[in-house]
């Protein structure tokens, strides 16, 4: 102890934090990956009306944004299907992490790898293959052709189909740390398999389902390929909207926006990774 | 048995890829006993107690509890409760809660199931920690939950898979007098499940012995420990010298046999005649002396090793033929210990009924 005790800060094997390639390193990276965004969030503040030099602060471009009835109307879009999309895709994402948790079957390995699917296959593939499906059933016709909210059902399913994956990859992991013995007790104690469902197993599964949800949530809220290839021509969300409005030229409005949904996701994501952290060493 | 609580009859339980976990056990538990399955790990011993709860199903044989055959009756609706290894404890739910659960599935009314929760956790003393959740509990607090869950159902049975394997040292000893005297308030029959023979011992009123699915003897502490029936038994509980020994003749109700490095000599039994038998002698029944002594069984031998632990010495001495034997001293006055030093030639001796034959 006494000659470790003596070492300067910095030198010891594991600080590698206090070194000064590794500081500059660390802060490079995260100057890589977030000035753009900070960018963003600055120049939503911005007065210039072209957006391009910085002139001055104000709330202006938040105020301009929310009277912008289209835009307005392309985030209700987006959160109303973010919300139906996410409630579907964590009751389906629970029910595959209960299947593969609880049973076994033939060709369980198959089923839960093809099942992981839509998490790596390319969004522009899932795109066209859920358009030319939704052309060809008929559904796209029927849904369009449908009245507010109605008309989202196509993006919706198109939602629940990425997303739910997520969802039962999330709660799965948080059911391998399940103390088997807990059922056994509840069985032992009286209560039949469904009350042992409701009051042993889907507590312990909640932390699970809240982050599988806001993962879901999260995805679907900012989704744009398979959105702009599912809806119809009438309907807008909002990352369709921006693209849009991109197009016609970068205005400080559009940066306020994206600010409100950066916050959104961030809120929502931070709040997944707290409650799918890893529970303490489960001692039942 | 008649006034059986639970009567095990032929039971198998084998696994897939031939593993036979329980082979063919019979076996009777009377009522308001405190039995105790006792064996190494991986003899079978956990799995006949899940068979006995319902969580698992015996590939063949009956299991009979109060009367009534289990074969079809689901863990839920029998009149056994469970104290398992790793308490399992809800976690999500107090004390309270926890201990109420069992009856709220069943639909037990409201202040049934207040008066009832409360008496159980006054028997367990953890009336002050009602409100707590289960991780601001220590494991024997824990432990206490997950007993007075499973009391406040009155079951029949109690069954409690090695409850005391994850107590510390010191607590594994209060816990110990508490299940016996827990027993004793409530007058349930408990089937306790162990590797620990001192646990099994200090507790049990009778014990089953198991090893490699099968039941080797079932019998009292003192009989077991005293009367072991086979090898496996007397060097299963506590320590045994075990001597390899060839039956000559019978004579009479005697044995007249050769015993390695210590000669002739007779011994109660029915041997057969040219089989391998083994003599069993308790480390505590030998004794040291440094003159020839005048007993009946006597070997002359020099002390190789002497471990000491304060109230007893553990002497290993080499004799003849490569017979070793362990002794064990009391260390009876202050000065001079176990009285002997290594290399010192010396005199073993102990009478004859104190030799077991063990013939298989």
């Amino acid at each position: 102890m006494r000659s470790a005790a003596k070492l300067k800060p910095g030198q010891g094997p594991l600080d590698y934090g206090n070194r000064t390639w590794l500081k500059v390193l660390f802060v490079s990276i995260f100057f890589i990956l977030y000035a753009p965004i900070l960018t963003l969030i600055a120049f939503s503040f911005n007065t210039d009306r072209r957006g391009i030099v910085w002139r001055g602060f104000t709330f202006d471009n938040y105020v301009k944004a929310w009277n912008n009835d289209s835009l307005i109307e392309a985030l209700t879009n987006s959160l109303v299907i973010a919300f139906v999309a996410t409630i579907f895709a964590t009751i389906l994402g629970a029910l595959a992490a209960l299947l593969l948790w609880r049973f076994r079957f033939p060709m369980k390995g198959g089923y839960e790898g093809f099942m992981a699917l839509p998490i790596v296959i390319p969004e522009i593939c899932m795109g066209v293959a859920l358009l030319l499906f939704f052309v060809n059933s008929g559904m796209m016709g029927f849904f369009v052709s449908m009245p507010w909210p109605l008309n989202l059902g196509n993006i919706i399913i198109a939602h629940v189909t990425f997303c739910f994956p997520f969802v039962a990859v999330v709660v799965r992991s948080r059911l391998v740390g399940f103390n088997r013995q807990l059922e056994e007790a509840s069985r032992d104690l009286g209560a039949s398999e469904w009350q042992t469902f409701w009051s042993v197993i889907l507590p312990y599964m909640k932390p699970g389902l809240i982050a599988g949800a806001l993962l879901a949530f999260t995805l679907s809220l900012d989704d744009f390929v398979i959105t702009f290839f599912t809806s119809g021509p009438e309907t807008v969300t909002f990352p369709v909207k921006v693209y849009s409005l991109v197009r016609r030229g970068v205005s400080p409005e559009i940066n306020a926006a994206s600010t409100v949904l950066i916050v959104i996701t961030v809120v929502a994501t931070v709040l997944a990774m707290k409650l799918q952290a890893p529970p303490k060493a489960d001692k039942g | 048995m008649s006034d059986a609580i639970v009567s095990i009859r032929n039971v198998t339980k084998s696994f897939g890829g031939g593993i036979t976990a329980v082979d063919r056990v019979s076996l009777d538990i009377a009522q308001n006993e405190f039995f105790a399955l006792l064996g190494p790990s991986g003899c079978g011993k956990t799995t006949l107690l899940r068979m006995i709860s319902g969580l698992e199903t015996p590939t063949s044989g009956q299991i009979i509890i109060a009367g009534e055959d289990m074969a079809f009756t689901p863990p839920n609706k029998r009149p056994t409760n469970m104290v398992f290894q790793s308490y399992a404890v809800f976690p999500h739910m107090t004390v309270e809660q926890n201990v109420a659960y069992g009856l709220k599935v069943t639909g037990v009314p409201g202040d049934e199931i207040r008066r009832r929760v409360g008496e159980a956790l006054e028997m367990v003393k953890l009336t002050q920690l009602a409100t707590r959740k289960p991780d601001q509990m220590s494991g024997g607090q824990r432990q206490r939950v997950a007993l007075a869950r499973a009391l406040v159902k009155r079951p029949k049975v109690l069954l409690l898979d090695e409850p005391l394997s994850a107590l510390d040292a010191k607590l594994r000893d209060d816990m110990r007098l508490e299940l016996t005297r827990l027993q004793e308030t409530v007058g349930i029959t408990f089937i306790i499940v162990t590797h620990d023979q001192d646990e099994a011992l200090s507790m049990a009123s009778r014990i089953a012995v198991m090893d490699r699915g099968s039941v080797q003897q079932v019998a009292s502490p003192a009989e077991l420990y005293e009367h072991p029936r086979t090898r496996f038994v007397a060097d299963f509980i506590g320590k045994v010298n075990l001597i390899d020994a060839r039956v000559h003749r019978q004579i009479g109700r005697k044995i007249d046999c050769e015993v390695r490095g210590v000669g002739r000599m007779e011994l109660l039994s029915d041997g057969l005649v040219g089989a391998q038998v083994a003599i069993a002698v308790r480390p505590e029944k030998l004794k040291i002396a440094s003159q020839e002594p005048s007993s009946a069984i006597r070997v002359m031998g020099k002390v190789r090793h002497v471990a000491y632990f304060g109230d007893t010495s553990h002497v290993v001495i080499e004799a003849a033929d490569g017979l070793s034997l362990s002794v064990n001293v009391q260390n009876e006055s202050r000065h001079g210990g176990s009285g002997v030093e290594r290399g010192q030639p010396v005199w073993v001796h102990w009478s004859p009924e104190d030799s077991i034959v063990l013939t298989e």
